[in-house]
């Protein structure tokens, strides 16, 4: 059942960093909604974007260079970005929880794995003595992870990297909050440990009721796991839908071109259609359309405006002068 | 700091050129003769006090040697030493380090055990035994501050030869058929340059004071060699009187050994993580302006690095 | 051209520094491997970490010795090469690996790079060498003039062409793939992926294609080679492996591995535990503890290597 009002509203959210060599425009205007309960994935390659919009949502870009230069992020009806470095501790941990990609760095290896659990719940929740402890030992629990009471007295080198994984979460998820950013979580792990860690994943949220951010670049994943997927290059979302509107019906020339280049485990291809080009410089980003230097659909409109937004069915838009209703400009 | 990394060294830049500069043309700069004084002119002040002369504008010591004339002079001995042994002490320590850092195993544990001895000597005390045991002159301190020297780049060099041994293109040069002397001398010691040249300059200080150390304890170079460890030593008797004759040698040391370093910081700064960024960092950056256009005859944008030095 | 591996073990020394006594124990990366490629085929390894192909691969490569078994080449043993046949091998067999970063010296050219297999005593003459230099560069479809350029003007792409020119440039006979394109953005992969089956076709090329994608192992392989915890569970032709795995392992990783499309959902099998320790494997068959459809006889008794179907192998009590 989904709330009525959505729990994470991002309009036209603008990340860039200045540095000696320009200004990258590594988000420039991303705008989504998420549900309370929902996964949505952000899909992409590297330069996409999707990583600082992460970081952006929880504002943790690198300063000086970066910046957060524009947007809104309204978090239960706040804006994150209008709130001060102290309201913004209280957010994070709390309300909004992070996983990163690896798991080896993501835990300091000079604690216990319980400390560093308990340092998170004792700084949101102000548990001590008795009911700290419990708390604790609820997260790894829930995330299966084996005689979580002894293990919560072992330091990070003890553990598998996909256990690892599964720790980080549990210090994520302890404070039980009502978002949960993953940023390729499984992409150091094994396949099969992914697919644990995945169904792990489902299962929290399904008790717990989190939404969660699902940053990635691998479309089985999202195929796996994600109800709704915005795909991004160059800083922008250039499709958006639910994962089977996104599937059936890719509208975006990029998404396609991805969806066909991607050997599939299912069936063996006879050739894998490529995509020319390199991924753009996002320091010197073209006039309109920043795919349409390697977009086999361009047109000449592509390459002197940036397209609209255009729907497709119901929840389901692209950016793409292409797409069928995308009105050219006279 | 990030900033820093793009500034040029300037004040550093300048007075090594400067010393550099003083070195090589001593014969020429010099106003008077570094080792011949004239008794009558004995203990000038700088030209700025009472009874001070633009003749010898920062005094004479007692014998009545020109101080400037001196330091001049002295900038080549320090020069030189530094040079000498740090080339020699640098061949010898890469040689091994590379050698013993390749190779692993007992040759490894072995070199690396005599590079703990040759660490843990007191050096001071060394250098006073050995000099004393044969007799101060040139070409023992360069050959002592050598010895003692060595050990360190061959610490250094191991370390970084090991860290480079684990890069893929190490293997696939065995793979391609290629011999270990090869390998070390095509592949290890060129990524260990940067390395070699920043602990190079930072020991040019070491070995300045070292030196200075040893010619001021009397077992460096001989009189009447203008080193400034020997000027600082003359000039003890009369710090309170003529304290020009030990401070002005003094200075120009901290500032010499002060530039150095701050090169030899810079050159790290600048140096070692372009080095490093060219590994796995870059690839999660966006592989920006390294090409354009489709892989068939396209050409690459020149000079442009991929994953740079941006955020 | 025949490489085969009959019985090959790898075991690395545990030992805690410079310790007089013998190693505390063994780590058993490969435990009795026989498998073997053939002219023009592409046979791809897949397996999670502590599967031991990475080890594999440097057996294959020279680049560690067994500590038992043997590999042969067109029927000769490598541990019985001469100067002359290691010489003739390694002109053979060449390799690819995952990082292009790492994979090229950021201080020599390009043209150096691609060159270096080439031999230099008496071999070929510097007009000889660049024409042959050229030659590959076209090939993997690299600008003219990329050989005086250095790898940092490049990106990672490009870098792994460099990589596979370098492979090509002694006409191998045979190119070890080691991830070769787990490294690089998801649109480029398309392109090398394309790129390495164009040039076996072209010319005639053998592949072993070292991978824990099962999408990109199943795009090149003809023939499929699963490993698990040091030793081999099941091989086969590639399509009918995928198609119909034998190996309760083999059926959990294709599971495992993600198809793409919503629906498109084989049978979820998610293994519970982890990989085992390669010091200590588990006794019998090392899958039993994690295994779905274990017998009581998996934990005692390894099951023999079987040629259960035609051209289907594997070991297991379930056949």
């Amino acid at each position: 059942m989904r709330e009525p009002s959505p729990l994470l509203v991002v309009e036209n959210l603008k990340t860039h960093f200045f540095t000696r060599r320009g200004v990258t425009k590594a988000v420039d205007g991303v705008s989504f909604t998420l549900h309370a309960g929902e996964t949505l994935a952000l899909v992409g390659e590297s330069g996409s974007g999707k990583s600082v919009t992460c970081l952006s949502l929880v504002r943790l870009v690198p300063e000086p260079a970066g910046r957060i230069v524009g947007g809104r992020v309204l978090l239960e009806g706040e804006d994150l970005l209008q709130k001060s470095s102290a309201e913004m501790r209280r957010v994070r941990g709390k309300k909004i929880a992070m996983v990163l990609q690896d798991p080896l760095t993501s835990l300091n290896p000079a604690l216990t794995i319980g400390t560093q659990v308990g340092e998170v719940v004792r700084l949101h929740q102000g548990l001590r003595g008795t009911p700290l402890r419990e708390r604790v030992l609820e997260a790894p629990r829930r995330l299966r992870i084996p005689a979580a009471g002894t293990r919560l007295r072992h330091y990070s080198h003890q553990f598998s990297g996909g256990m690892r994984q599964r720790v980080s979460s549990a210090i994520g998820l302890s404070c039980a909050p009502r978002l949960l950013i993953a940023d390729e979580p499984t992409t150091a792990l094994d396949v099969t440990i992914q697919a644990q860690y995945l169904e792990l994943l489902k299962e929290v949220q399904a008790s717990a009721g989190v939404a969660i951010i699902l940053v990635t670049h691998d479309f089985g994943i999202v195929a796996a796991i994600a109800d709704r997927v915005a795909v991004m290059y160059a800083g922008r979302i250039v499709e958006m839908g639910s994962t089977l509107q996104v599937f059936d019906n890719p509208s975006h020339p990029y998404t396609r071109a991805l969806l066909r280049c991607l050997p599939d485990v299912g069936l063996k291809r006879e050739q894998l259609v490529e995509i020319g080009g390199q991924p753009p410089d996002l320091a010197r980003l073209p006039q309109g359309c920043p795919f349409a230097p390697r977009c086999p659909e361009r047109q000449p409109v592509c390459h002197e405006t940036y397209p609209p937004s255009v729907p497709v069915a119901g929840g389901h838009a692209a950016s793409c002068w292409a797409a069928p209703g995308a009105k050219t400009r006279a | 700091m990030r900033a820093a990394r793009h500034d040029v060294p300037w004040f550093p830049g300048l007075v090594l050129a400067a010393l550099v500069f003083t070195a090589v043309f001593a014969f020429y700069l010099a106003p008077h003769s570094p080792t011949a004084g004239d008794i009558t002119q004995k203990l000038i002040p700088p030209v700025w006090m009472e009874q001070g002369e633009w003749e010898h504008p920062l005094g004479t010591d007692r014998f009545g040697r020109d101080v400037l004339s001196r330091i001049i002079h002295g900038s080549r001995i320090s020069l030189i030493v530094s040079l000498i042994a740090i080339g020699v002490a640098g061949t010898i320590g890469t040689l091994l380090g590379l050698i013993s850092g390749y190779r692993g195993g007992v040759t490894d544990a072995v070199l690396m055990r005599v590079t703990d001895v040759g660490l843990s000597l007191p050096t001071i005390l060394i250098a006073v035994v050995l000099v004393a045991v044969s007799e101060p002159s040139f070409s023992n301190v360069v050959l002592v501050i050598a010895l003692l020297l060595w050990p360190r780049f061959a610490r250094q060099m191991r370390g970084e030869t090991l860290a480079i041994k684990e890069q893929d293109f190490v293997a696939l040069a065995v793979v391609a058929g290629r011999s270990s002397a090869w390998i070390i001398s095509r592949h290890i010691f060129p990524n260990v340059v940067p390395t070699l040249l920043v602990i190079s300059t930072l020991q040019v200080g070491y070995v300045v004071l070292l030196e200075g150390t040893l010619s001021f304890l009397g077992v460096g170079v001989p009189p009447p060699s203008p080193a400034w460890g020997l000027m600082i030593a003359d000039g003890r008797g009369f710090l309170a009187t003529a304290w020009w004759i030990s401070l002005f040698p003094g200075l120009a040391m901290v500032l010499t050994v002060l530039s150095v370093n701050l090169l030899g910081d810079w050159l790290r700064d600048h140096l070692d993580p372009k080095l490093r960024q060219l590994g796995r960092a870059a690839v999660l950056e966006a592989p920006a302006a390294a090409s354009v256009g489709s892989p068939v005859d396209e050409a690459p944008v020149r000079g442009a690095a991929a994953g740079g030095d941006g955020a | 051209m025949k490489l085969e591996a009959i019985g090959l073990k790898k075991y690395f020394p545990l030992t805690s520094g410079f310790s007089l006594r013998g190693p505390r124990g063994w780590v058993k990366a490969l435990d009795g491997v026989s498998v073997q490629v053939a002219e023009g085929e592409t046979l791809g390894i897949v397996g999670e970490s502590g599967s031991g192909k990475t080890t594999l691969a440097k057996l294959f490569l020279l680049l560690e010795r067994p500590t038992s078994g043997s590999l042969l080449f067109d029927g000769k043993a490598v541990g019985d090469f001469g100067r002359e046949d290691l010489v003739r091998y390694r002109r053979a067999v060449q390799a690819v690996f995952q990082d292009p970063y790492s994979s090229l010296n950021p201080r020599m050219r390009v043209g150096q790079i691609v060159a270096e297999p080439l031999p230099r005593d008496n071999g070929m003459s510097r007009p000889m060498v660049a024409q042959r230099v050229a030659e590959v560069l076209q090939l993997v479809g690299l600008p003219r003039e990329s050989p005086a350029l250095y790898p940092h003007e490049f990106s990672g792409g490009q870098r792994q062409r460099i990589a596979i020119a370098r492979a090509l440039v002694t006409y191998p006979k045979l190119i070890i793939l080691d991830e070769p394109v787990s490294a690089l953005d998801v649109s480029i992969r398309a392109q090398i992926l394309n790129l390495l089956k164009h040039l076996q076709e072209k010319l005639g090329l053998a592949y072993v294609i070292i991978s824990h994608d099962l999408a990109a192992a199943r795009y090149l392989a003809t023939r499929l080679a699963v490993m698990y915890a040091g030793k081999l569970v099941e091989t086969g032709e590639c399509d009918a492996v995928y198609a119909a795995p034998l190996h309760p392992y083999t059926e959990a990783l294709l599971s495992a591995a993600l198809p793409l499309h919503p629906s498109a959902r084989r049978q979820r099998i998610v293994l519970a535990g982890e990989v085992p320790n390669p010091v200590n494997p588990p006794a019998g068959c090392r899958f039993h503890p994690r295994c779905p459809r274990v017998l009581p006889q998996c934990s005692s008794q390894e099951p023999e290597w079987r040629e259960v179907k035609p051209e289907r192998f594997t070991a297991c009590h379930l056949y």
